[in-house]
């Protein structure tokens, strides 16, 4: 058990040295954040309808996509040099491989979302100060949930046509559940509800992250090996 | 007799008892009190939705199954179960709002069965589609057998994730605790609608499985 996760922090680390050398990835999402947090001000009518009342579905709507890009990348980057084979016949097992690459994703996702949390607090106004701990947990379970079916499919998808097209088109079915729950969660802890009056949605979220995480595990040797 | 005619003749089976499906649900059915004739879509609507989670849960299990065995015949049966249950989810979701509209007032609502079924469809659709950008035929099987398993697991979350707000739907009506709360002429209708679907499912499957094999026999990679 201690191989596997020192196993997966290298495959992890070595995507993200590679990441942060070169930036040009997490720049984009970054950027691509802060676009698509504008366009979502301009794309509603202000007296119409209250920030708070849209904010948490902002929030995510614009989470989500910054995700899909991120992970986009996760195996594109195996692709040059036929680096996913000299992965494959390194002397790790599948799991390490498959949590090295949920890991790295995980934390490049966190990254555009530490970015993308004050600048929606910033654009729309949205008093996040006083639930800042648990919002910061729900987001976390929300996305270990999708990223892991995310670098799952990921894996799948860049052997096939139309890579970047088939991401969206699989995965976005597998984000409701996430989805959903973040942001009625979002919602009530921006209304300054206890958060008691969500432990449904808190177990919903639990329970996709163990289930697809388990799965995404147990399915990821069938996506790589020839 | 061959695959192909088997299925064929089950399909034509399936079609003259749909027929009489219609006739029995028209012309020898009583017409509910509350919802007046829009309510003889049902016959059709929910036999459908049950052809539908039918096809799904198959492509499931047989994704399962191939991922342990190996054994291409059962990705050549999802492939087939997931194009008729697109099939079968268009019918549903068709004829769901033409009688949504006169009894909810509404076409369409994010209730929790509409979300599911409309998730369902998406998901076979995503299923062909994945299916159509792979070339090679073993790597084809296996990513399929995965979204397939991934699919299944997701439609509970999808469900309980829209239960959670109230729901609209009609609650169940056959199976539930109690016996069922409709009168027995109402109920023969829908089981014998239930049986000519299931005919249906079997009659198209066989078809496109038997397609399918023809299509692998002469050489062809895609199917």
């Amino acid at each position: 058990m201690n191989d596997v996760l020192r196993h997966a922090w290298t495959v992890a680390r070595k995507d993200l040295v590679l990441e942060f050398r070169t930036r040009t990835a997490l720049l984009s999402a970054v950027v691509f954040t802060a676009l698509v947090l504008t366009v979502f001000n301009f794309g509603r009518d202000p007296t119409a309808v209250a920030t708070i009342d849209l904010a948490p579905s902002i929030l995510w709507v614009t989470f989500s996509f910054a995700a899909m890009l991120a992970l986009n990348r996760a195996f594109q980057l195996e692709l040059e040099n036929q680096a996913l084979e000299g992965l494959l016949v390194s002397p790790i097992s599948r799991t390490s491989l498959y949590w090295g690459k949920l890991l790295a994703n995980l934390v490049f996702v966190a990254v555009v979302e530490a970015v993308g949390l004050p600048l929606f607090v910033l654009f729309f106004d949205v008093p996040v100060g006083r639930v800042l701990v648990p919002l910061i947990g729900v987001i976390a379970l929300a996305t270990i949930g999708f990223v892991a079916v995310g670098t799952l499919f990921s894996a799948m998808v860049i052997r096939t046509r139309f890579a970047e097209l088939m991401l969206p088109v699989l995965l976005l079915p597998f984000l409701i559940p996430p989805l959903t729950g973040a942001v009625q969660v979002t919602a009530k802890l921006l209304a300054g509800r206890p958060l008691s009056e969500v432990e449904g949605w808190l177990k919903l979220l639990a329970a996709y992250d163990i289930v697809f995480v388990a799965l995404a595990t147990l399915l990821f040797p069938t996506t790589v090996d020839e | 007799m061959n695959l192909v005619h088997r299925g064929r003749w089950i399909t034509l089976l399936g079609l003259v008892l749909l027929a009489l499906v219609y006739v029995r649900a028209l012309a020898f059915t009583p017409v509910e009190r509350f919802q007046g004739p829009a309510q003889k879509i049902f016959y059709v609507h929910v036999p459908a939705a049950w052809s539908a989670m039918l096809a799904m849960g198959l492509v499931g299990l047989c994704s399962i199954l191939y991922l342990v065995l190996k054994d291409a015949r059962f990705d050549r049966f999802a492939a087939a179960s997931a194009e008729v249950g697109t099939a079968f989810s268009l019918v549903m979701l068709t004829t769901g709002p033409i009688w949504a509209k006169p009894i909810w007032g509404t076409w369409w609502t994010w209730d929790a069965r509409l979300t599911l079924t409309l998730f369902l469809f998406f998901l076979f659709v995503g299923y062909l589609l994945l299916r159509g950008v792979v070339t090679d035929a073993g790597l084809r099987a296996r990513y399929s057998a995965v979204l397939g398993i991934c699919g299944l697991l997701l439609l509970p979350f999808i469900h309980l994730s829209v239960y959670f707000f109230r729901t609209l739907h009609p609650q169940p009506i056959v199976l539930k605790p109690s016996s069922p709360s409709l009168p027995g002429s109402m109920l023969a209708t829908l089981l014998f609608s239930f049986g000519v679907f299931t005919l249906l499912y079997l009659g198209f499957v066989i078809q496109r499985y038997a397609l399918s094999r023809l299509r692998e026999e002469r050489g062809g990679s895609h199917g």
